[in-house]
């Protein structure tokens, strides 16, 4: 048996067919669900490379609080009919399926194409402590910078969704 | 051998998948989860890439943190504006969505 081409391939069948489950199915509600499906199965792929840290993250932020937020927001907007709420457009999504299978396959040949230089494999052992060490060194005002925009982004979004006051 | 190209090649379809739901869905949502799924895609390829390619340090896998953290911001953000909107024209197709068109 060839297991690690079998658990990567199992990996990645299970992360696409989720993904085409987000754009295809017409209940928004189980789109929803497929999209927590393909977080977890990005979340293999993670572990699968051996970035253990980045996979945890995955789990926590997008299968964790992205995904319940995205589910909330859908209970809060539900109007009408649940099985036709996320419906695409009529001829333009030919169009679109045309353009995306175009630049997969752009992207694709484009790939198989190039001569990669591969490097020596990282030592990826105790990487949480040299991220904590990028983190807090080199890269200490990317990381303020992302504390700030977290912080705009909650307010923006508390005063975004209170609507205005009604005196 | 599951090298760069596997990696790289399986982000090239998320994205895809993405991008055909950012130009296909009508309900504003949808077209916000199908950016989750590009912003995915992305986050597979920095760190696939610094597996492969970089061979030096954890500069991909920090990168990708921003993305997450962006990521959150951005959801955050864009379902705040759909509620608002929402609120107004008590709908979430983007076709009934014209308020910017003069």
């Amino acid at each position: 048996m060839n297991w690690p081409y079998i658990i990567f391939y199992v990996l990645a069948a299970v992360t696409i067919i989720a993904a085409l489950g987000v754009v295809a199915l017409p209940n928004i509600v189980h789109s929803a669900l497929c999209l927590v499906l393909t977080f977890v199965g990005v979340a293999g792929i993670y572990f699968y490379l051996g970035a253990d840290f980045i996979g945890l993250v995955q789990i926590l932020a997008y299968a964790g609080a992205i995904s319940v937020l995205i589910i909330f927001a859908i209970m809060l907007l539900l109007s009408r009919e649940v099985s036709e709420s996320n419906p695409s457009h009529g001829r333009g999504k030919w169009k679109a399926a045309i353009f995306a299978e175009l630049f997969a396959f752009l992207i694709i040949l484009s790939i198989y194409f190039t001569s990669w230089t591969h490097g020596i494999a990282p030592d990826w052992t105790d990487s949480i402590g040299k991220i904590a060490y990028m983190l807090m060194g080199d890269y200490v005002i990317a990381f303020e910078v992302a504390a700030v925009l977290l912080l705009g982004a909650v307010i923006g979004a508390i005063i975004l969704a209170r609507g205005e006051d009604k005196r | 051998m599951i090298g760069l190209t596997h990696y790289l090649i399986l982000g090239t379809i998320l994205f895809s998948i993405g991008l055909y739901g950012v130009l296909a869905k009508r309900n504003a949502v949808a077209v916000l989860m199908s950016i989750e799924l590009i912003l995915n895609a992305v986050n597979i390829n920095f760190v696939a890439a610094n597996r492969f390619v970089a061979g030096d340090g954890v500069i991909g896998q920090l990168f990708s943190i921003f993305v997450i953290v962006v990521a959150a911001a951005e959801v955050a953000v864009g379902l705040a504006l759909i509620i608002s909107i929402v609120r107004h024209k008590k709908s979430v197709n983007l076709d009934d969505y014209n308020i910017l068109k003069w």
